[in-house]
């Protein structure tokens, strides 16, 4: 069992933190001291005791829009991770178990919208579909699930030539079983330590998708958007653009080092740090 | 280079080319998702029947798709990638300008950043697990984790702003000289090593370590060779394969780090260009970029295996 003082300082001030953005998520409505939208004074004002992060570019309550963004930019972030983690595994534990030219049509289509940037094929398909928070949990859920596919199919061809999958097989049991009930237990420590850096991925990808206006529409708050609406303010020496990115960075470390000591703790298998 | 190298070579860049022809088919499926009509997108519900009828001829909409395909593609092949819908301009044209800005940034950035990640990694594996690679690591784990836009803005917020050394907008023109285009790019640039420096570092660490742990590193360590000596005689020539891999990878990582860097920056090149008409649904544009970024990702992968057979003999031998 897992000792609370055998929890590394640096993986401990990763949950820590991880815990204060997703309660901030939660209960947004209730914690925010002003509304998502609402104008509460003249634009970017200093920060004060009514306002501590100042106001943005519209004179709104940039700490409310904070916590408002956190709600967003981890809703989209966490939506899309479980689509690409779900189609991933899925389609991966399929190709491993079925193989054959299933194997090899879903596999070479994936090493295909591997071999483009996701950011640039990103970018061609929203040039088309419709700008709405369905379509970006899409795009980025498809495009994310190649890696966990990649993943998913390397552990389980491993599992699947194991003894008690034989065992199953012989028995007679269906795909569905021996993908369900013999391979998901036995690949998922690997899929969830991976499951942390595919979720900093996506909060990333969906700021930088804001960042660049593709994302997330105003006046909706999400913290790739907020970096946009504020940016015009840094030249003048106003730093308000810089809080949302500062807390886009601190997501992502805080849940990297939980990640980190996850992959430490359940498998020495090292993979999928990639850079996207 | 002997004959069965050259076949491998052949064989690689083929493979590429392939590749990239498959790319095309997908940048164009890519662009042919919209479940309605790209015209009645781009005129809006309140178009007319007749404007509609027309902007459908001029996009060829009538044809079929893979007619459409073959005559982009072939238009591509030829140096035509159309007009943009949104001004009517020729589209390599405008491309032609923009895209030498943006290898002219990522080649400062890789100018930059190559050097200095592999002179920094080779100082990791020399004192490891001492302070300089513990802090090589720590930094790794936070440059991952900094989106672009951090990097670049506090850049600009206080290298720009407070001290005033750069201007915080990259304005590039053709009068400009070499040196005044370099002041110009040098804060882009520099986010942009930052964004890949510990990456590469990390991975050229990461490449000398596994030679450091083979058995004729040890000879060498036993016959008395100082540890540099033995980097830069034993470990080094035998690490440059994979270190050239790394540094391909994030080369390529670079082209595509260059979109967001030059919207920070308003920086005229393609990345900029590319968001700018993704915003306006101006189809066209979107394929040529898409498509142009994507030979370059994929150009730098296929330079990538390329120097790793060159370098490497054992992979002449495919089992």
């Amino acid at each position: 069992m897992l000792k609370l003082s055998r929890i590394p300082a640096s993986a401990a001030i990763g949950i820590i933190l991880t815990a204060a953005f997703v309660f901030a998520a939660v209960f947004a409505p209730w914690i925010a001291p002003y509304g998502e939208g609402q104008i509460v004074g003249s634009l970017w004002q200093p920060s004060s005791a009514a306002h501590w992060l100042g106001t943005d570019n519209l004179g709104r309550d940039l700490l409310s829009r904070m916590i408002y963004g956190a709600r967003t930019t981890l809703l989209i972030a966490a939506l899309a991770t479980a689509l690409s983690f779900s189609m991933g595994s899925i389609l991966g534990f399929t190709a491993a178990v079925v193989g054959g030219w299933i194997d090899q049509v879903m596999s070479r289509l994936v090493d295909l919208l591997m071999s483009i940037p996701t950011l640039i094929f990103a970018l061609v398909v929203l040039s088309v579909l419709p700008a709405n928070t369905l379509t970006l949990i899409l795009v980025m859920g498809v495009l994310d699930s190649t890696r966990v596919y990649r993943l998913a199919r390397a552990v389980a061809v491993d599992i699947n030539v194991m003894d008690f999958v034989e065992a199953a097989k012989l028995r007679g049991e269906g795909r569905g079983w021996i993908i369900f009930r013999e391979i998901l237990p036995n690949a998922l420590s690997p899929l969830v330590a991976e499951l942390g850096l595919r979720f900093i991925f996506a909060v990333l990808f969906l700021s930088a998708l804001s960042f660049l206006g593709l994302g997330v529409q105003p006046p909706e708050a999400d913290w790739g958007g907020m970096v946009k609406e504020n940016k015009e303010g840094i030249v003048f020496g106003i730093p308000a653009a810089l809080i949302p990115a500062a807390a886009i960075a601190l997501l992502a470390i805080s849940v990297n080092l939980v990640a980190d000591w996850i992959l430490n703790r359940t498998t020495d298998l090292k993979g999928g740090r990639g850079n996207g | 280079m002997s004959a069965p190298v050259l076949k491998l070579v052949a064989q690689r860049v083929g493979l590429g080319l392939l590749l990239l022809l498959a790319v095309s088919v997908l940048i164009f499926t890519g662009t042919q998702l919209l479940p309605g009509d790209v015209a009645q997108a781009i005129l809006g519900q309140s178009a007319t029947p007749q404007a509609l009828e027309n902007l459908r001829r001029d996009l060829g909409l009538n044809d079929p798709a893979y007619i459409r395909y073959l005559n982009w593609l072939g238009g591509v092949l030829t140096g035509d990638l159309g007009v943009a819908l949104s001004n009517g301009q020729d589209i390599a044209t405008q491309l032609g300008k923009r895209l030498g800005n943006t290898l002219f940034l990522a080649s400062v950035a890789a100018v930059v950043s190559v050097p200095l990640s592999i002179l920094l990694g080779l100082l990791a594996v020399r004192y490891r697990n001492r302070w300089p690679d513990k802090l090589i690591s720590g930094t790794t784990l936070i440059s991952i984790s900094l989106p672009e836009f951090f990097i670049g803005y506090l850049l600009i917020y206080f290298v720009a702003v407070q001290l005033g050394w750069f201007p915080s907008v990259s304005t590039v023109y053709e009068s400009m000289s070499f040196g005044e285009r370099l002041a110009a790019v040098a804060l882009p640039a520099a986010t942009l090593t930052l964004v890949v420096l510990a990456h590469m570092m990390r991975m050229t660490r990461a490449a000398i370590l596994n030679v450091m742990q083979s058995a004729y590193i040890e000879t060498a360590e036993l016959k008395g060779l100082s540890q540099f000596d033995i980097i830069r005689k034993h470990a080094f020539p035998n690490a440059v394969a994979p270190i050239v891999n790394v540094v391909m990878l994030n080369l390529a990582y670079l082209v595509v780090g260059v979109v967001v860097v030059e919207v920070i920056f308003v920086y005229p090149g393609m990345g900029q260009y590319l968001v700018d008409h993704v915003s306006k649904r101006d189809v066209p544009v979107v394929q040529a970029c898409g498509l142009i970024f994507a030979a370059v990702y994929i150009s730098l992968n296929i330079i990538a295996d390329v120097v790793a057979i060159v370098a490497n003999p054992r992979l002449r031998h495919p089992k």
